[in-house]
């Protein structure tokens, strides 16, 4: 039993911290989703968050949980640099402000020396424990939870439903929204940083806009009335590509009717939240 | 030297343009910014190579065809992913990230079907000859693909300044409700736009494959980025904003390409959306938005 | 209280507003009428700052509130309703009263995180008192339903009760009585009245002259943007330009 136990976990221990890394990822695209934004660019963000802690790990031996902070603390600056000029405006320009970010993120990391140019970064040092991973998981869930029922959330939700209405109840929507955004960034730069520490290697291809609409394909699937929701959704849609190798390069279209189809006969995904009626 | 840069940008311009146009039809009258509009154009450029490929086919049955195959691609892009959300209310993110799955569908199968490689036109399909202006020095190719486009545009502005069906689009972007009350059939007008709109991003994606030669499945990304960073620049939903806006950003880059450095290239766009949110966010053209009371 | 100078409103070339000047005093129930398309919701945008004026001043309080963000008008003491109601739909009805309540609470997000007893209290109190908010609106017994079950008249009651939570010096109120039922309309204007008992000035716009002439003390006239008339019930209601331009057929009593 132990054995079938440790081969299991041999096979798997990858898939399992692949699991944990997308649900912190759809975590980070929830918070802006639960006040109405969508972001495109969190897999940027994420890519920021990996180089800079691989970076501060491998050229200032720096200890890995200040590389941690170093790789959420950088997107989280850059998203506020771009939430306040985007999220003053009401609808769909964080969207499509944050698409075209992801390809200027990569010409970036493509003409930098120090990010290793085309070739990326290599031999990142295997830092990454599965309880770094459990505790970072552990922290934003009592982090959710509590925002659920304080005035926090109460607001962010409310400026999803309704915008003007919200601002009319005298809450503050513009720095709200940069908020979310800010910490959704910094949330996307810890999960880059702890990918880093186990993939060994970062090619500045891997953070452009199929792994944006994967992450996005997150949320929506599981949907966003909850973040329990977009935490179910990365579950299934990390482990399910495993079983559906056969779809070979066509697993991107899955994604795709994915979207479509729960956007249109699905509004709330499939974990939904059931108020009294 | 500057006149030619001017020329090249002439001819990038107005094909950004040409894709721009479209798209912010789509966002005029269907209120959707449809992101699904640079597969609509890489469908197109297929489409069109397909036709010069198999049938030996010219210039004109091959942007016509292209046409024709993106404006049914994005008729049917509306009829299953956007109508349905029209018939109730929705968030108003719905349509974007429907839109999004169609794009990533529409890909992901190209994909699957053409692998990744890169697509040419037979070698002599466009004859070399070239044209002296000036200092400017212009092959047939580039005066075809700015005459084109520039056709188009004029075709598309005139249509919906002059005609019965140019009034009822315009009436249907303005409210689609008053519109609806006057008789107007607002249903077929927002899939007639569909159509068209996408059909000139097909003509985009056909005249782009030709300009560099080069067909592949992930030909309408880098467009998209540059389609909505003119719709910004332009002023959203704002027919001349494109065409302007098209313009502009094309000149930013054969300029940043000529007298910079080419590595940040595929960069300026993002650099000029995000200078024009932080200066004057309705666009050149836009009125101030105002939030609805 | 409220103080209008001169203000100013064009739509593209369309004078919506034409140097309006109107003062609104502490304590009143404030009746704002006019034809349709006469610029009385786009006057209710300007003084929340969904709008701004092309010209003129709103004073508030002796505040120069013009050009201030509608949440910076909110923390001044202004609430409003909405004339197409815009309750938060999907929350319940409690969580929409203390949505708005939001500006009454102080508590910061270290106190959220770690539970802090500033926390707890801050919330049962408030609690409570949206509770007593609802109960004015006999809504109380559906605190935990979802808002979007509300009927209608209903759904314009709670979008009351949340501008009232925001405990304003002002109340905007646009159309409270659209699309209700007599019963329905009588019973509203018994909690305007009794909202306004409580200390609330209000402000509102209504089409159903028995509700305005029941309840307003002051009613103002607009008609393509000017003001045509201000005074009590009675005396617009026998104001000449006031029949000729709005009441029609409606005889003077």
């Amino acid at each position: 039993m132990t054995e079938f136990l440790m081969s299991f976990w041999q096979t798997y221990n990858t898939l399992f911290y692949t699991v944990l890394v997308h649900g912190m990822l759809a975590l980070s695209i929830y918070i802006t989703l639960a006040c109405g934004q969508l972001s495109l660019g969190n897999a940027a963000f994420m890519g920021i968050g990996a180089y800079t802690a691989a970076l501060f790990t491998l050229k200032l031996n720096a200890p890995f949980g200040l590389s941690l902070l170093a790789g959420g603390m950088l997107p989280a600056f850059v998203a506020l640099i771009i939430g306040v000029p985007t999220l003053r405006l009401s609808g769909v320009y964080l969207a499509m402000a944050t698409l075209g970010f992801g390809e200027v993120v990569r010409v970036v990391f493509l003409n930098m020396s120090i990010t290793g140019g085309s070739v990326g970064l290599n031999g990142v040092p295997p830092k990454t424990e599965l309880w770094h991973l459990l505790l970072v998981m552990g922290v934003l869930i009592y982090f959710f939870l509590k925002l659920k029922n304080s005035r926090f959330g109460r607001a962010l939700e409310a400026i999803r439903e309704d915008e003007v209405a919200a601002a009319v109840m005298g809450i503050k929507t513009t720095s709200f929204k940069v908020w979310a955004f800010v910490i959704g960034a910094f949330i996307a730069g810890v999960a880059g940083g702890l990918n880093a520490h186990f993939t060994f290697f970062l090619s500045p291809r891997e953070y452009g806009f199929d792994f944006a609409v994967d992450i996005l394909t997150f949320a929506i699937l599981g949907g966003t009335g909850t973040f329990w929701g977009p935490l179910v959704g990365s579950t299934i849609l990390t482990i399910l590509p495993e079983m559906l190798r056969f779809l070979g390069s066509y697993r991107l279209a899955l994604n795709g009717l994915i979207l479509v189809l729960v956007v249109v006969y699905l509004p709330n995904g499939i974990i939904t939240v059931k108020k009294k009626d | 030297m500057f006149l030619q840069q001017f020329a090249n940008a002439l001819v990038l311009g107005s094909v950004y343009a040409l894709f721009a146009l479209g798209f912010t039809l789509i966002f005029g009258v269907l209120e959707v910014i449809t992101l699904a509009h640079g597969a609509v154009f890489m469908i197109g450029a297929f489409a069109g190579l397909a036709v010069v490929t198999k049938f030996n086919a010219g210039l004109i049955p091959a942007i016509l065809v292209g046409m024709m195959a993106s404006g049914i691609l994005g008729w049917l892009i509306d009829l299953l992913a956007i109508r349905p959300l029209r018939k109730r209310k929705f968030h108003h993110l719905a349509p974007m990230i429907a839109t999004i799955g169609c794009a990533t569908f529409v890909i992901s199968i190209s994909q699957g079907v053409f692998g990744a490689e890169i697509y040419r036109f037979p070698f002599d399909f466009m004859p070399a000859t070239s044209y002296n202006f000036w200092a400017m020095q212009l092959t047939l190719l580039q005066i075809i693909i700015v005459g084109v486009a520039l056709a188009l545009m004029l075709i598309i502005i005139f249509l919906l300044n002059r005609t019965k069906w140019g009034k009822a689009v315009r009436a249907v972007a303005e409210t689609p409700r008053t519109a609806a009350l006057l008789g107007i059939p607002v249903e077929r007008v927002f899939q007639l736009t569909s159509f068209s709109a996408s059909a000139l991003g097909g003509a985009a994606g056909v005249l782009t494959g030709i300009n560099f030669n080069a067909i592949h499945t992930f030909m309408g990304g880098p467009i998209m980025h540059r389609g909505i960073a003119v719709i910004i620049l332009g002023g959203m939903g704002d027919i001349r904003g494109a065409v302007v806006g098209g313009l502009i950003l094309g000149f930013a880059e054969i300029m940043s390409v000529a007298y910079l450095s080419s590595d940040f290239r595929d960069a300026i766009s993002f650099g000029l959306l995000f200078i024009i949110l932080l200066v004057r966010p309705a666009g050149i053209f836009g009125s101030n938005i105002e939030r609805k009371g | 209280m409220l103080r209008l100078e001169n203000i100013i409103k064009d739509f593209g070339g369309l004078r919506v507003l034409d140097s309006l000047s109107l003062q609104v005093g502490e304590g009143l129930i404030f009746g704002l009428i006019g034809p349709n398309g006469a610029g009385k919701t786009t006057l209710f945008n300007i003084i929340s700052g969904l709008s701004r004026p092309t010209a003129g001043r709103v004073i508030f309080n002796g505040t120069d509130i013009t050009h201030l963000p509608p949440s910076s008008i909110a923390a001044c003491g202004m609430g409003r309703t909405f004339q197409n109601i815009r309750i938060f739909k999907e929350l319940s009805l409690l969580e929409n009263v203390l949505a708005g309540m939001h500006r009454l609470f102080t508590y910061s997000p270290v106190a959220m995180l770690l539970n802090l007893p500033v926390q707890k209290r801050e919330e049962k109190a408030l609690r409570e008192k949206a509770l007593e908010i609802l109960e004015l609106f006999h809504l109380a017994g559906k605190a935990k339903r979802q808002a979007e079950s509300l009927s209608y008249g209903e759904q314009r009651k709670l979008e009351l009760a949340r501008a009232l939570a925001t405990s304003p010096k002002l109340l905007l109120v646009d159309e409270p009585a659209a699309g209700m039922n007599p019963a329905e309309t009588e019973e509203l204007m018994g909690e305007i009245v009794q909202i306004n008992n409580r200390g609330y000035t209000i402000c509102l716009i209504e089409h159903d002259m028995k509700f305005v002439m029941g309840v307003c003390r002051q009613v103002a006239v607009l008609n393509f943007g000017e003001l045509i008339a201000l005074g009590s019930p009675q005396e617009v209601k026998c104001n000449p330009l006031v029949i000729e331009a709005y009441l029609g057929k409606e005889e003077c009593k």
